[in-house]
């Protein structure tokens, strides 16, 4: 039934579009259609069965522009509205963008030790598309917060502004703590990949040209030895993949990353914290 | 009949109107002897433009034609060599992409499977590949049935550095550029006139948008301004006879962002918050303001994060 109405959409669009003086925004809301099937299958895919509830602002909130400005890299941010301590805490934050040819972006896990389970990255966003953030507590509730993203227009498309500096530059890393740091309270890192992060160029027909993806597919941080984010990523988070997120200082320690990428090469970075002060770290 | 094929009856009708509008209305200007330009409209493809949105042309030389872009739709490249065969009946031996960007470079249908050589920057095949189903879906999202048959061709002649074109007593200099407006950018110089043909390193009123680096855009500014060309052809906007006061506007917006970016990052200021706070001062100055500089700025933010 729901492959009739979707049917049915596309006949009312393409006759208003040649009966009506053209818009931009009519032709444009097109592909909106197919988007219910794809969450359907991705929800099938990780939470089957699972009751997923969606009036969680409470939980979960997810910062988006309305308008993709830039598609290879739109800034958004998860925030939770919990403190993250043993008995109640987000385990995973799971980042979905329906519409990119590989719809799950990231699956981070996260531990009472990040102190607030808040996420701010960059992803891809190939067209017109739901972007999800979902988040398991560690009882197994799922709340979800979505914003639908619109594609941006003209000559913006997802690809990478100079592939060949990307490739060369890759596995530098930037790392960085906002300070001052308090002992006990959450406090903000960001860890900059240098990294092309693309999905590869499928065969073209014409130019034959192809290549392998190649992304960071791992990412791993600990702070004195705990681990305070994991992340399983992949190509729809954008090229030198940008993360900010909390870690809890508790006295003098360090802050270490281990980024894997796709061909298994490994790149780490250290930052050593130190209570009221600022730090930063450049391999 | 049922009400789809009503539909598509009505949308082959509206794409013929829309072709023919296109060869009837299709201006051209001659700025120097023997340049022809035609300028596309300061505004998004739209139907109402039908994708004519960028400036595009060509040369005469003694022995053939070289193009320069050839238009956002096929249509549109079509239009272009009627235009160059109410002039000349020689043949078109190089059509020159001045970057991989879709308003300037559908049109080649319209001279693909003649003699003509098509001509672009080094990175341009894996640029276009990159992009081309992207450009494609676009450009069939926006025009609907318009976008029908419009390609981006594959060039065989590669640019990189500076390498010379003869069409016929007429010597056209090409130099490949690093990445600047985009990784593609490709300059086209005819000695006779001293004509620049800047494709999109040069925007005039409309607003610049930076799908390259900034830093080596401003580079690549400097560079063709110490050119002194008598001719400047733009990518987008009017042609001009002063590099130096056509490269200004231009110019102050890209150092506002590259100081203004650099100085957020200096503060810890995220790129969400750079991207609602920089540089709208300059929204007087440009058309399309609202629809390129939030990118513009996240381009430029993502570069100057890499600085050294």
């Amino acid at each position: 039934m729901k492959r009739i109405v979707g049917r049915l959409l596309l006949v009312t669009f393409s006759s208003a579009a040649a009966l009506l003086p053209f818009t931009a925004a009519a032709v444009a809301e097109a592909p909106q259609a197919s988007e219910v099937s794809i969450w359907s299958k991705v929800r099938g895919s990780l939470f089957a069965g699972r009751t997923i509830n969606e009036n969680a602002a409470d939980i979960v909130q997810l910062d988006a522009p309305s308008r993709a400005e830039d598609a290879s890299t739109v800034p958004i941010a998860i925030r939770t509205q919990l403190a993250q301590t043993p008995d109640r805490y987000v385990r995973k934050l799971y980042l979905l963008v329906d519409n990119n040819p590989s719809p799950i972006a990231a699956v981070f896990e996260l531990t009472p030790d990040s102190g607030r389970a808040d996420i701010e990255t960059r992803i891809r966003v190939e067209q017109y598309t739901d972007v999800r953030a979902i988040a398991e507590l560690n009882d197994g509730s799922l709340y979800m917060a979505s914003r639908f993203v619109k594609a941006s227009g003209g000559c913006s498309a997802p690809a990478g502004k100079d592939p060949v500096e990307a490739l060369r530059n890759a596995g530098r890393i930037k790392f960085r703590v906002d300070g001052p740091v308090v002992a006990g309270k959450p406090t903000i890192a960001q860890l900059a990949i240098s990294h092309p992060n693309a999905s590869g160029l499928v065969l073209d027909q014409v130019t034959r040209l192809y290549e392998p993806a190649y992304y960071v597919r791992k990412l791993n941080v600990s702070y004195a030895g705990r681990p305070v984010l994991s992340a399983d990523i992949d190509f729809s988070i954008s090229e030198n993949p940008n993360f900010r997120f909390y870690f809890v200082p508790t006295g003098d320690g360090e802050l270490r990353a281990e980024v894997v990428d796709t061909k298994d090469l490994s790149f780490d970075s250290q930052v050593v914290v130190k209570l009221g002060g600022v730090a930063s770290a450049i391999q | 009949m049922n009400r789809s094929g009503i539909g598509l009856l009505l949308a082959a009708i509206a794409a013929t109107l829309s072709t023919e509008a296109t060869a009837d209305r299709f201006t051209l200007e001659s700025p120097a002897e023997g340049v022809y330009l035609h300028r596309g409209a300061q505004a998004d493809a739209s139907p109402a433009n039908g994708g004519d949105i960028a400036n595009i042309g060509f040369i005469i030389g003694s022995r053939c034609v070289a193009v320069i872009d050839s238009g956002g739709t096929a249509a549109i490249g079509s239009a272009l060599l009627a235009a160059i065969r109410k002039l000349t009946d020689k043949p078109v031996c190089y059509l020159i992409h001045t970057h991989v960007h879709p308003d300037h470079g559908f049109g080649d249908s319209a001279f693909a499977g003649s003699d003509t050589v098509f001509v672009a920057h080094a990175e341009f095949p894996a640029a276009l590949a990159a992009r081309r189903d992207h450009y494609r879906a676009a450009l069939r999202q926006t025009l609907g049935d318009a976008a029908s048959g419009s390609e981006i061709a594959v060039p065989t002649r590669l640019i990189s550095g500076e390498q010379t074109l003869d069409i016929g007593d007429r010597t056209l200099v090409l130099r490949a550029w690093p990445t600047a407006h985009s990784n593609t950018d490709l300059t086209v110089f005819d000695l006779r006139t001293q004509t620049l043909w800047t494709g999109d390193l040069l925007f005039v009123d409309r607003i610049p948008v930076v799908d390259g680096k900034a830093l080596g855009w401003m580079m690549a500014i400097d560079a063709l301004i110490a050119m002194k060309p008598a001719h400047l052809i733009p990518g987008h906007g009017p042609p001009s006879r002063s590099a130096e006061v056509a490269f200004t506007a231009q110019r102050n917006y890209l150092h506002k962002l590259i100081t203004e970016c650099r100085s957020a990052l200096g503060n810890g200021i995220t790129l969400s918050g750079a991207v609602e706070t920089i540089g709208f001062d300059e929204n007087k100055h440009w058309l399309l303001f609202d629809e390129y500089h939030r990118r513009n700025v996240t381009a430029v933010y993502t570069e100057l994060e890499w600085e050294e």
